[in-house]
């Protein structure tokens, strides 16, 4: 009995590991080939890709969106800021996630629960639009790049999940020895907490990146006024759609005006008599639709 | 014998810590109060001052009168929203197109977590592992471009392969499919890595000693990891619910149509149109501020279930 069903669960364990790989391959293919289809189609000649002669390989191999892109001198400019605004705020964000997650893990913390509440009610009611921005506008944040990162403050959601991380999966062993050896609550951070949570920072850093890496719309309401703006997001934008400039058009000839675009995109987008969405119809001519 | 008493001494000396009065434990404490200051006044001020310039809501605000020297209006602001003639249809279309797309991009990436977990291949556990995350770096604005290439009605992959000439983002039956499924295809794979990194922590001894009493890969999932992923997808499920009547406008709003409006006219892009299009600042809050009410009952609803059925701490 014992010994069939040992070779019965090594038999299952095999067939298990085939059936894991065929799922997961599966979902490869999936996630993958869009990625591969828009690469294939940026070689591709435009009107190859619109008759849906592209499949795996290019048709027609052409260079023209990728010369398109290249031939744009602001790209550059956003470029350096993107990647200036990505950096600095998601050192800011960390920064701010540590310093809020370790207080909050301590559940001998007088006030603790005052204060899980008080970050916690942010997550679910906020003043919305119109309102923050008059706070940021009366703050003096316009045309500033803390307007980028200030506002968010606190990512709670992300802070819950710091401070469940440090209440549970740092052992409490280390930081009673710690406190034991004769270190204060803030050297024990140093020392000890942060040493051990380097998987959940690791995440955290990810998180912020992409965050304010795709982020366009603060920065298109709050850096108003300023060129940055538009150049920022015209290079997120452009910079990720890069790979599939010649592809994405269903509309055929569209004129880009890059000067147009750059004070579409420097007026505020809040100020009134702004109809329409041309900021984005512009935008997204930028990001995909180029086609000759 | 000697770590017994040790134990017992240390228990002796934590007692009395404990027992300090309120005032003592603050001062003990100042170090954490300091840590958190910047934190609270960032919050504050960001967050909860915005929450008192709602009331805009209720005046007609206009920017040179500020926000007290604007007139009270009351209530007609949400008056007049619930009586045109597409506040239904925009209330009902925001919540199945979020209660839809969190049935189902809520499971699938624990299912996926799951699964990758317990490939043995470590090389091609961490291929999988890249591509998944691979698009969710990508912007809204590029992945509705590339929708836009796959359905196109002319060479789009989706017709090519059903043979059909159909113009899908211009049916609204199929929209909500689309929204739901490019999201699915962007953020499964991210949504996997919270619940990779818990499932790392699960001990490994677990898993021997289950193969020792003979448990299949299906039992030991079912047994060891879901368990212990069960905390952090309660958690998880709250924190998407209580955003469920926050449909991420953008890309509702390129993806919109005129012809697929029926199901694609959803609040956020309402509010968005009124407030920053129109100028229509107090109508605009209004709008919204009715979004958040909503959005708060949803949460505490789901919240008292999961206390329920899991005693998660959340707040």
């Amino acid at each position: 009995m014992e010994k069939t069903k040992k070779a019965s669960n090594g038999l299952s364990d095999r067939a298990s590991d085939i059936i894991l790989v065929i799922i997961t391959a599966l979902a490869l293919v999936i996630v993958a080939y869009p990625l591969y289809y828009v690469l294939v189609a940026s070689f591709s000649d435009p009107y190859d890709v619109y008759a849906g002669k592209t499949f795996l390989l290019p048709s027609g191999f052409s260079l023209r969106g990728y010369a398109a892109v290249f031939a744009d001198d602001n790209i550059p400019t956003g470029y350096l800021n993107s990647i200036k605004y990505t950096v600095i705020g998601t050192i800011f964000s960390v920064v701010m996630l540590y310093i809020t997650a370790y207080p909050m893990a301590q559940r001998d913390l007088p006030g603790r629960k005052f204060l899980s509440i008080f970050f916690v009610i942010t997550m679910y009611f906020g003043g919305g639009l119109v309102p923050t921005y008059l706070v940021v506008k009366d703050t003096g944040l316009m045309n500033n790049m803390w307007a980028l990162f200030l506002p968010g403050g606190v990512a709670v959601g992300n802070m819950i999940i710091v401070r469940n991380y440090f209440q549970n999966s740092i052992p409490h062993e280390l930081i009673e020895a710690s406190e034991i050896d004769g270190c204060n609550k803030l050297r024990t951070f140093v020392s000890v907490v942060i040493p051990l949570s380097m998987p959940i920072m690791a995440v955290m850093v990810v998180f912020s990146m992409v965050a304010y890496w795709n982020d366009w719309f603060t920065a298109l309401i709050y850096l108003t006024g300023s060129e940055k703006a538009a150049l920022l997001s015209a290079a997120l934008l452009a910079g990720c759609g890069g790979g599939s400039s010649s592809a994405s058009s269903d509309e055929p000839k569209m004129e880009t005006d890059q000067t147009a675009f750059t004070i579409m995109g420097a007026q505020s987008a809040l100020s009134p008599g702004y109809t329409d969405n041309e900021v984005l119809n512009k935008l997204q001519e930028e990001a995909g639709i180029r086609i000759e | 014998m000697s770590t017994a008493t040790a134990t017992a001494s240390s228990a002796g000396e934590m007692s009395p810590i404990r027992k300090k009065p309120l005032g003592r434990r603050i001062a003990d404490n100042w170090q954490l109060y300091l840590l958190l200051v910047i934190p609270v006044v960032l919050t504050f001020i960001y967050k909860y001052i915005p929450m008192y310039g709602i009331q805009i809501a209720f005046r007609d605000y206009k920017a040179s009168k500020g926000i007290w020297g604007s007139n009270w209006v009351g209530l007609e602001w949400f008056e007049r929203f619930f009586t045109a003639p597409t506040a239904g249809r925009m209330i009902k279309n925001t919540v199945l197109l979020s209660l839809y797309s969190l049935l189902w991009s809520f499971p699938i990436p624990i299912i996926l977590s799951l699964i990758i977990n317990q490939v043995r291949f470590p090389r091609y556990k961490r291929v999988v592992q890249t591509v998944l995350y691979a698009p969710h770096f990508i912007s809204t604005m590029i992945i509705v471009g590339m929708i836009r290439i796959f359905l196109s009605p002319s060479g789009g992959l989706v017709n090519l392969i059903f043979g059909t000439q159909i113009d899908f983002l211009t049916e609204s039956s199929a929209f909500r499919t689309i929204y739901i499924a490019s999201g699915i295809w962007q953020d499964a794979g991210w949504g996997c890595i919270i619940y990779l990194a818990t499932l790392a922590n699960v001990d490994t001894t677990l898993y021997e000693a289950a193969k020792v009493d003979g448990a299949s890969v299906f039992q030991r999932i079912m047994n060891i990891d879901l368990p212990a992923l069960l905390p952090m997808a309660v958690l998880n499920l709250i924190m998407a619910a209580g955003s469920l009547m926050n449909v991420g406008f953008e890309k509702v709003w390129l993806l919109q149509t005129d012809l697929n409006k029926a199901t694609s006219d959803v609040i956020a892009v309402y509010v968005y149109q009124q407030g920053i299009e129109s100028a229509k600042y107090s109508y605009s809050t209004a709008v919204s501020l009715f979004n958040t009410a909503v959005n708060l009952i949803l949460l505490f609803i789901v919240n008292r279930i999961a206390k329920k059925a899991s005693d998660v701490e959340f707040v």
